[in-house]
């Protein structure tokens, strides 16, 4: 790591993205899973409710599109900022 | 050819590719025995994590335990998705920097950034204490699994199961492991979906079981879903709701994160990512890893609904297409006459399932008691054995007395108590007949029940198998590299040269697999409640300290060491209150109802609280004490980036 500056620039646009992600991951799993299943009880994803479809299944697929969206970008930024390997 | 042997057949057939991998897969230097060699395609460690995670419990039990709880299936969503959302704090927290600081063991990290060989040896006994813990669980998962398919007892089955792990483990490290892993991960998975689309296409009609679960029910036409069906049968038979909301959201709240946060630290998990080639692969394949796990995971809940649905109709033949009293109960006569009922017959001789015909009217009733109808069948058998116990010349007149009380009582009772709006008089009912279901025959009996071929029941032993002797690998493989590259190399004898190192690993192995399997010859009375102390310990301790090791520079040493035994004793102290001192029957300060818990967190949630106090007193230690000097300051900025990571330093 040549300069200081890049490096921080890098480490905090590591950190904005694990900042978003990690929002999503906890509004999926936690927010329409648990707290919110009440609240939504009225909506159906096919025969389940939203909030027992999101604690049984739909977390899962949505924790596994946030991985790899998460290495995708994360890859760009490595390359933009020259640190890829 | 006979069930059995059909199951040797398929069993010897994967043991043979097991150790077949092993020769090939040999491992002859220690970056190839702790890490294989750091060459590991990340779509294969996906698949070999996948394996390594999901254990004899995940393949056999996890459906049974979701759809047999007495608070419903939908509060033991916790499960689902603790032991899955985990892998995304791995991928972005924790994985790619542990593998850019690419050297072999948690500990080691923990050592370095901390610069402070206590910490290392603080991050030995989590680790050991984790590890050992989990894998007692393990190897009597491999006995149970082999007595119950192949008709030899546990502990027999527990020494061919210690002696194949041997035999890959010590001759391939990492590398055999790695390997076998991934052979094992597709026995399992084929083992597990074939019974489960077949299931779902005949109660659903849809071929993939994710969408069976939110499916209609077919048999009626397809006019109610799936789920509806199953809550109005249980409810009608005197169960809580299969969607029902959960009593306590604040503790499955705490419960689902402890189970993810204890999930990322776990360290047989965490050095699966030490094996790929670069940091970008270390990203991808924790993704890869989840969507191996997923496989599994989203169709267990699927197979658990269906397998519950399918329980109650046959027991209830009216609940088919009508309420369940519409019809006649099971009766025992067809149990034993008709072909396609004779898997309940096969699963009563393992002593998985347990019926009687408590009021002999020839037909075997299956529903929830209340508790007012319980307590008076309790009475009635007190009342009856204590009649029978009593000496052949003591006066019999009161204790004949007592059971004529303890009839009329529940006489009382069943003209009273209801079960929708009829009286158990009215319904003809005493006693739930079904008196025991295992939350095991979920998944096993359904090869059985959906009357497939029987290389598929072989297949089913051969995949419970995998599932057992992966994740027994793999934390024998973490417990015995903490011995050699911590203890050994980092604190006994640092000199210690490259091939005695490699042999010091092997010993290390092979005692670790005797030791495992001493431990599984002679469980210590609590298998089950050290699963919460495992994922608990690791929730407390080895995530926060790593995270903070990644993401803080300022916090040191101190903190460090500080955070863990305060995250460690915190939660073990708390899980000792209600489950007893190091878990000695008897000695539990408090019982272990939910009245009695603190704030209604139950021992198993504690982990989270104790994560929130390794990270509250890491920090407030770190403030009041020296920042880490320059040199671990620079390493903290090296690991943050990926580039430079290349081959691991052996030191």
């Amino acid at each position: 790591m040549a300069d200081k500056s890049s490096a921080n620039a890098y480490w905090a646009a590591n950190v904005r993205i694990i900042l978003i992600s990690l929002a999503i991951w906890f509004a999926c799993s936690f927010g329409l899973g648990i707290l919110l299943r009440p609240a939504l009880s009225g909506i159906m994803v096919g025969g389940a409710d939203l909030g027992f479809w999101f604690a049984q299944n739909g977390s899962i697929y949505v924790f596994i599109v946030l991985i790899f969206v998460y290495a995708k970008m994360m890859g760009k930024v490595d390359a933009e900022h020259g640190v890829e390997e | 050819m006979d069930q059995f042997t059909l199951n040797l057949i398929v069993v010897g057939f994967t043991f043979a590719i097991y150790i077949g991998i092993a020769i090939w897969a040999r491992a002859g230097t220690t970056a190839e025995f702790y890490a294989a060699g750091q060459g590991v395609n990340p779509v294969m460690n996906g698949m070999a994590t996948g394996a390594d995670w999901m254990s004899a419990a995940s393949f056999i039990s996890m459906a049974g335990i979701i759809a047999l709880a007495p608070a419903g299936g939908y509060q033991q969503s916790a499960f689902l998705m603790g032991w899955t959302g985990g892998y995304v704090l791995l991928a972005m927290l924790l994985a790619p920097y542990l593998r850019k600081f690419g050297k072999f063991t948690v500990p080691e990290f923990i050592g370095d950034r901390f610069y402070s060989k206590t910490a290392r040896l603080v991050g030995v006994l989590c680790l050991i204490v984790i590890s050992v813990t989990y894998v007692i669980g393990q190897m009597r998962g491999v006995g149970v699994t082999f007595s119950r398919f192949l008709e030899v007892t546990t502990d027999t089955g527990l020494y061919i199961g210690a002696t194949v792990v041997f035999a890959y483990a010590v001759l391939g490290g990492m590398k055999g492991i790695t390997y076998t892993q991934v052979a094992q991960y597709v026995v399992l998975i084929i083992a597990y979906t074939i019974p489960a689309i077949f299931i779902s296409l005949s109660l659903t009609g849809s071929f993939l079981p994710q969408l069976g679960l939110i499916g209609s029910y077919a048999p009626t036409g397809g006019e109610v879903s799936m789920l509806a069906k199953l809550d109005s049968v249980v409810t009608e038979l005197g169960f809580t709701a299969y969607t029902a909301d959960t009593t306590n959201m604040f503790n499955m709240f705490l419960f689902t994160m402890s189970l993810m946060i204890g999930t990322a630290g776990l360290p047989h998990v965490i050095i699966r990512f030490f094996t790929v080639p670069k940091v970008a692969d270390a990203r991808s394949s924790a993704g890869w890893a989840l969507v191996f796990i997923a496989l599994l995971y989203t169709v267990a809940p699927a197979v658990g609904a269906m397998a519950r649905l399918n329980l109650s109709t046959t027991f209830w033949p009216g609940a088919k297409e009508g309420s369940a009293f519409s019809m006649p109960a099971l009766s025992v006569a067809d149990i034993e006459s008709k072909p396609e009922l004779a898997w309940i017959n096969t699963w009563k001789a393992t002593g998985l399932l347990a019926f009687e015909d408590k009021n002999g009217d020839g037909m075997i009733q299956y529903f929830n008691e209340p508790k007012a109808l319980a307590d008076a069948n309790k009475a009635v058998a007190a009342a009856k054995k204590a009649l029978a116990d009593a000496a052949a010349d003591a006066d019999k007149a009161p204790l004949e007395a007592a059971v004529t009380e303890a009839e009329t009582a529940l006489t009382t009772v069943l003209g009273t108590a209801t079960l929708g709006d009829k009286t158990f008089a009215e319904l003809g009912f005493s006693a739930n007949e079904v008196t025991k279901v295992d939350n095991d025959i979920m998944v096993l009996a359904n090869p059985e029940i959906a009357a497939l071929p029987g290389w598929v029941i072989a297949l089913v032993a051969a995949g419970g198998l995998a599932a057992a002797l992966s994740t027994a690998a793999g934390l024998l493989l973490a417990i015995s590299s903490a011995v050699s590259h911590d203890l050994i190399k980092g604190a006994i004898n640092p000199n210690i040269s490259e091939k005695g190192e490699l042999l010091a690993a092997r010993i290390s192995m092979g005692f670790a697999i005797v030791v495992a399997t001493w431990l599984g010859l002679n469980p210590p009375g609590f298998a089950a409640q050290v699963v919460a102390l495992a994922f608990g310990l690791a929730a407390a301790t080895i995530f926060p300290v790593l995270m903070m090791g990644i993401f803080s520079k300022r916090v040191n040493s101190a903190g460090a060491i500080a955070g863990m035994l305060a995250g460690l004793i915190f939660t073990a102290v708390y899980i000792f209150l209600y489950l007893g001192w190091f878990f000695v029957p008897g000695t539990a300060v408090y019982a272990n109802t939910p009245a009695n818990h603190f704030f209604g967190i139950s021992p198993l949630s504690i982990g989270t609280v104790g994560a929130v106090v390794n990270f509250a007193v890491a920090y407030g230690v770190s403030m009041v004490t020296k920042a880490p000097p320059a040199h671990v300051v620079e390493l903290i900025e090296s690991i943050r980036v990926p580039k430079g990571a290349g081959k691991a330093q052996a030191h």
